[in-house]
């Protein structure tokens, strides 16, 4: 059975890249030189490949939040505010320290200030599924809003730069309150730290431990398993939290070593990224890394197809989406053929 | 419409639902049908209208071979059914509801071929059928604002707009007003003497006395009699049960201390009340609860295992008061609960039975203790004589062995077991396992209620028998004292003769 559930996988990776090849053929383009271009332009030199772990860091802390919620049989789609959430707190935290904490204190405390920022911004949607009987990818999507909303108002308003209010963001930190980062590159060690230790987290948490366990029980049946004494309402509040948490220290990442200011649009569309990540992930936590590390890729190499291929970047948008879309049709496929799904 | 149905076949997997049913039903009349849980009556009504396609036989409207596929297909042909839950949209208007699946389509002009609805002519011919069957409800009303009955009504006078020519009735009584059920009876009898024929799906003896022409009685798929109506209620239940009771089984294992007792108790959901009034169960005791499916017995298990709360009324388990407690502390009292659908409300699908015992023992501890809850697995699948791995995911097992691995679950020690059909489903080595298990903890003090479609094995392992009927419930009888011919009466609804409690 799990032979035959692998052979669909594979297949649908197989359609995928078929599929895509395809409109990159109609679009009067060879594929193989897509592929090459990307290849090239995520790693032809150490300051692309510093970019693509840049981006891997948010993504996968991102993906390994997703990774609880997913578990516990829910859609965060509410992802995206609590990103944004973490780098507003982060911001505020930053302001409110700069002048006066070493900078190692105040970057420290603007992380934590983040996470929590996320955490309690994922709590409040958790708040509004569980005691509002609000479907959480609405009630997740209507914070995303309220959130974008937030960050907006703070750009334009109480944080504006002096003199000019602009989509551009806040002042810029001093350099001294920039993330370090490998020679200089865009990547910092301390954010691809941050990731894997979030991995690693995850992978534990969700394997080894009994509140993963009881997060797994509660996603796969949660009747069954209140009936077996799983606190359900803490379980499922608390994947909202730590996905919170999680989404809100990338946030704080993006701040504090990507654009070293509030933006508007601070996660960048991050977190749903990060959603396609965890579907094609599964519940599989080991998969994580490699398929956000293949994201990125895609997403700085393909950076490059306007230049010189002529080719729209959001090229990469597509053959992420395809993948998806393709490896979610195999499962429902290889479920239907083996006749779990009832009609 | 005269429907005949000529050698009915259909299966479910092992289960011969319908084995060879024949039955006609004349224009102009009320045909009852009537059997116990699982005889097979909802299944031919459902082969008749089109929800189930039948594996061999035939269908006749009126003489002519009828092509009955889809539930459009017999609504074509003039059969419409009334389900047991009504199947309408909650959320809609009544007026809404009513325009559903009708309209007319258009043959010309730019929108040609598309159904359009007139509202104010739907109200109108909405209007004059409510008047016509003396039927009372408005139709600006949210349907989810409606009671059963009113929902019922609105379902009526749909299915009678679209042209139906025999109305198929799916135990329409249950959860429904003295009233409504008036009204509902007499618009049946409307229906039958403009021609039209009604089928009227029942377990009530009473309801089908009052309002049946002529009945068909069915047991285990098969057709077992055709009565007219007047008919001695013993005619009926022989017909209806068919055999002697089987003889009692179990060890005497009652003692004299109560461990369950309800005090004036009301439960209710949204379809049933259920009036408990007082009740004692005693320490070692095995209570048997009868009736229909969708009588109450749920209701009660449910109660008593913390899952629900009481609309009034105390819950005493062996001396402390459960009542407003949360269902944490009923497990930490011994409480345990053995649901039917064993994959839907007992065991999780994807997980392993080692996993399932993870859970089932919380421990302080962080990490996953592995090795330890390893070994204790191993030790409670050879004890329940699980067929499986440890590892085995639950949803992989056989149905006995799901319901092993459930027994397997319930906290010890265990004061009070709330069983729904313990064995359904298992087969004879499984079941007679079950009941082996059961009775050793009945030994040690172990109260058990449960409840089962299967009168023998009511019959066979209760010391005390509640019988169940729409909410009713009546006085405990030991199981010594009862006779096919008083629990086929109360099953059917009549209590009268019910004797007060004897201990």
């Amino acid at each position: 059975m799990l032979n035959r559930t692998l052979t669909y996988q594979l297949g649908a990776i197989v359609l995928a890249l078929v599929f895509t090849m395809v409109i990159i053929l109609l679009a009067g383009a060879s594929p193989i030189a897509v592929f090459t271009e990307i290849i090239s332009g995520a790693f032809g030199t150490p300051g692309q490949f510093a970019r693509v772990i840049a981006t891997l860091a948010p993504l996968l802390i991102c993906a390994c939040g997703l990774l609880f919620t997913f578990t516990a049989g829910l859609y965060n789609l509410g992802i995206e505010g609590q990103i944004a959430l973490g780098g507003i707190a982060t911001t505020f935290m930053l302001r409110l320290t700069q002048d006066n904490l070493p900078p190692a204190v105040a970057l420290f405390l603007a992380i934590l200030a983040g996470g929590i920022g996320g955490m309690l911004w994922g709590l409040f949607a958790g708040v509004l599924n569980i005691y509002g009987r609000i479907n959480e990818i609405f009630a997740g999507l209507g914070l995303n809003f309220l959130a974008d909303g937030l960050a907006l108002y703070l750009v334009f308003g109480p944080w504006k730069r002096p003199g000019v209010a602009s989509m551009s963001g806040t002042e810029q930190f001093p350099e001294s309150l920039w993330l370090p980062t490998f020679g200089n590159t865009d990547a910092s060690p301390i954010a691809l730290l941050l990731a894997l230790i979030s991995l690693a987290i995850t992978i534990v948490v969700l394997g080894r431990t009994h509140f993963g366990l009881k997060l797994r029980a509660v996603g796969q049946n949660l009747r069954a398993s209140y009936v077996l004494g799983i606190p359900s309402i803490r379980q499922l509040l608390s994947s909202f939290a730590i996905c919170g948490a999680f989404a809100g220290i990338a946030g704080a990442l993006q701040v504090v070593a990507v654009f070293h200011r509030l933006i508007p649009n601070i996660s960048s569309g991050l977190g749903f990224l990060a959603l396609l990540v965890t579907l094609l992930a599964g519940m599989n936590a080991w998969l994580l890394l490699p398929i956000a590390f293949f994201f990125s890729t895609l997403n700085i190499g393909s950076l490059q197809l306007p230049l010189d291929l002529n080719l729209e970047s959001s090229l990469a948008g597509v053959i992420q989406g395809t993948l998806v879309l393709f490896v979610i049709l195999g499962k429902g496929f290889s479920e239907w053929k083996r006749g779990t799904v009832g009609r | 419409m005269r429907i005949e149905l000529q050698g009915i076949t259909k299966r479910f997997g092992q289960v011969l639902a319908n084995d060879d049913v024949s039955m006609t039903v004349e224009a102009g009349s009320i045909h009852g049908l009537l059997g116990e849980n699982g005889a097979g009556k909802s299944t031919i009504v459902k082969v008749l209208s089109g929800f189930i396609s039948r594996d061999s036989g035939n269908v006749l409207f009126d003489g002519k071979p009828a092509n009955v596929r889809t539930p459009s297909d017999a609504m074509r042909s003039g059969v419409g059914m009334l389900h047991q839950d009504p199947l309408d949209f909650p959320p809609l208007t009544v007026l809404d509801n009513f325009m559903v699946g009708r309209g007319e389509v258009l043959s010309k002009g730019l929108f040609s071929g598309l159904k359009f609805v007139n509202p104010d002519r739907a109200r109108q011919e909405f209007r004059r059928f409510a008047e016509s069957l003396n039927f009372s409800i408005n139709p600006n009303d949210r349907v989810s604002d409606l009671t059963v009955g009113e929902r019922q009504q609105l379902e009526i006078i749909r299915l009678l707009s679209l042209g139906v020519k025999t109305l198929i009735l799916d135990e329409p009584t249950t959860g429904i007003s003295a009233d409504q059920k008036t009204a509902l009876f007499n618009a049946a009898r409307q229906l039958a003497s403009e021609g039209k024929s009604v089928i009227f799906v029942s377990h009530k003896l009473e309801d089908v006395e009052e309002l049946c022409d002529r009945v068909t009685v069915m047991r285990s798929g098969k057709v077992v009699g055709n009565v007219d109506i007047p008919c001695p209620d013993s005619v009926l239940i022989d017909l209806i049960f068919g055999k002697e009771l089987a003889p009692p089984l179990k060890p005497v294992t009652r003692q004299s201390e109560p461990m369950l007792q309800l005090n004036n108790v009301v439960v209710k959901d949204d379809r049933l009340t259920l009036n408990m009034g007082d009740f004692t169960a005693y320490k070692g005791e095995v209570i048997g609860l009868a009736g229909l499916e969708g009588s109450g017995q749920q209701l009660l298990l449910l109660l008593c295992a913390g899952l629900i709360k009481p609309a009034s009324g105390t819950i005493t388990v062996d001396q402390s008061d459960m009542t407003q407690k949360p269902y944490s502390d009923y497990l930490k009292h011994g409480i345990g609960y053995s649901p039917a659908d064993r994959l839907k409300d007992g065991l999780i699908r994807g997980l392993t039975i080692h996993e399932h015992f993870i859970l089932r023992n919380p421990s302080q501890k962080l990490m996953i203790d592995w090795k330890g809850s390893h070994q204790k697995t191993l030790e409670a699948i050879a004890t329940f004589n699980i067929r499986g791995k440890f590892n085995s995911q639950v949803e992989r097992l056989s149905g006995g062995n799901q319901q092993r691995t459930q027994l397997a679950l319930l906290p010890v020690p265990l004061n009070l077991l709330l069983m729904e059909h313990p064995t359904r489903g298992l087969d004879i080595e499984s079941t007679l396992w079950v009941w082996q298990q059961l009775i050793a903890r009945c030994q040690t003090g172990t109260t058990i209620l449960f409840m089962s479609s299967d009168l023998d094995e009511i019959m066979q392992y209760s010391d005390r028998i509640l019988v169940f009927s729409g909410g009713q419930v009546s006085a405990p009888i030991e199981t010594s004292k009862l006779t096919v011919e008083k629990l086929g009466q109360m099953i059917g609804g009549r209590f009268v003769e019910a004797e007060p409690a004897s201990i």
